[in-house]
């Protein structure tokens, strides 16, 4: 089954009767509850904020952003984007009157708000519909680039963003957190469920950094968001280049970097030298290898 | 589309990001309607800071609605005894009560008109415009 990005835009796909299915589909409506709230957990908002929902849809999202309870800081007003216009229909006819206030607007042409107005910002289940090029104007790390340029600049600072999505491969998911941070956010993935087929990604987003308004003072790293969060495990690829950095010359030499040829190389005469089998050097020694399968 | 929004929006093109007039927009033939919302003291003691005081007289003026002081309301003024004050309660009813059902926004840099329709706004651009 094709992803829906792939079929066709996201106008398109949800038209009247996508849109009715989407948000009259109870497991649809269960997931989307979760990850809002595993959103919210992440942004940790301690009062009544201002937040942007990128990509609402119907308002499944905005719903939980409304029904925050005083004591765990709601409930927030909302404005929400989105580029479908019969996902805002059914917006307005559902049951419930929706309390956010409704935008038709495609993200990747921008954030049309004034510098430092939002809290915070929301997105479930929308970014990775900027990786489609749709037209032969379009281009999609262009389209990612505005629109993460103008998030940044329509939060406040000090302010997080959430973007939970789903990246078709890892290649999109590179392209969207390379935008992100070239936009000067701090950003984190956090991965949910990792390896799973239910896995969910979030991209977490901090204008300023992580803790800049956190208990311990803050030292504004990405990280200082999931400090204290249970079960979250860190994995900081940064940490490898301090490292390189950190050397004498600033650079290491080839029998430093692991997996090189030149350390290979070095490797076996260690292990001749223990008297272990070692196979002889050839011109094949630490080739890389095309991986055809 | 509540006033508490347009205070924040500005014209959607990349033209208009340079410039002072993009924001506030303007509202024209705007039909109001007040819709009813629970009072949330913290929100708004939370956001006024953030409020363009002059975008908001400007805008008050503009749809006819009765005139607002110089000056924004400081922190003090929000609460009366632990108890929200009538300065909060009438910041409440304007900014989030009132809402622009129909008409247009218009930008006072480059004239570019974004229409209501049951208080949603049309934001998209045609990709010539961006």
């Amino acid at each position: 089954m094709s992803r829906p990005e792939e079929i066709l835009p996201p106008d398109l796909f949800y038209n009247d009767t996508e849109a009715r299915k989407y948000t009259t589909s109870s497991r649809i409506q269960n997931i989307q509850a979760s990850m809002t709230h595993r959103a919210l957990s992440l942004l940790s908002l301690p009062a009544p904020s201002l937040v942007l929902d990128i990509g609402c849809g119907s308002g499944l999202s905005g719903d939980i952003l409304s029904s925050v309870s005083p004591a765990d800081g709601g409930p927030h007003t909302w404005i929400g984007l989105d580029i479908s216009a019969s996902m805002l229909a059914q917006a307005l006819d559902r049951d419930a009157t929706i309390d956010g206030d409704l935008l038709l607007a495609d993200m990747g042409q921008g954030v049309p708000f004034r510098a430092g107005s939002f809290d915070a910002a929301v997105s479930i289940s929308a970014i990775q519909w900027l990786c489609q090029a749709e037209t032969s104007d379009d281009v999609p790390q262009a389209r990612l680039r505005c629109f993460f340029d103008g998030l940044y600049a329509s939060l406040r600072r000090g302010g997080r963003a959430v973007c939970q999505f789903y990246p078709a491969n890892d290649a999109q998911r590179e392209m969207i957190s390379a935008a992100a941070v070239r936009a000067g956010f701090g950003a984190g993935i956090l991965e949910d469920d990792p390896g799973t087929k239910n896995a969910k990604l979030y991209l977490v987003l901090t204008v300023g950094g992580g803790d800049m308004e956190g208990s311990n003072g803050g030292n504004g790293d990405i990280t200082g968001v999931v400090k204290g969060m249970e079960g979250v495990d860190v994995e900081d690829s940064r940490r490898k280049r301090e490292r390189a950095v950190g050397g004498k010359r600033g650079r290491l030499a080839p029998e430093r970097t692991k997996g090189s040829k030149a350390w290979i190389v070095r490797k076996k005469e260690q292990m001749e030298r223990k008297g272990k089998v070692v196979k002889a050097n050839s011109k094949y020694t630490g080739r890389k290898r095309k991986i055809a399968f | 589309m509540k006033l508490l929004t347009l205070n924040f929006l500005t014209c959607a093109r990349k033209a208009c990001k340079t410039s002072a007039a993009s924001f506030p927009l303007h509202p024209r033939d705007a039909e109001l309607e007040q819709i009813e919302v629970d009072l949330n003291p913290l929100f708004i003691q939370n956001v006024l800071p953030r409020v363009e005081w002059d975008a908001l007289k400007s805008l008050s003026s503009e749809l006819g609605l009765p005139n607002l002081p110089d000056q924004c309301p400081d922190a003090a003024e929000l609460t009366s005894d632990d108890e929200p004050s009538q300065t909060l309660k009438d910041l409440h009813t304007l900014l989030l009560e009132t809402t622009i059902q129909s008409g247009k926004l218009v930008c006072g840099n480059c004239g570019h008109e974004y229409a209501i329709k049951e208080g949603i706004a049309n934001f998209l651009l045609p990709s010539h415009l961006v």
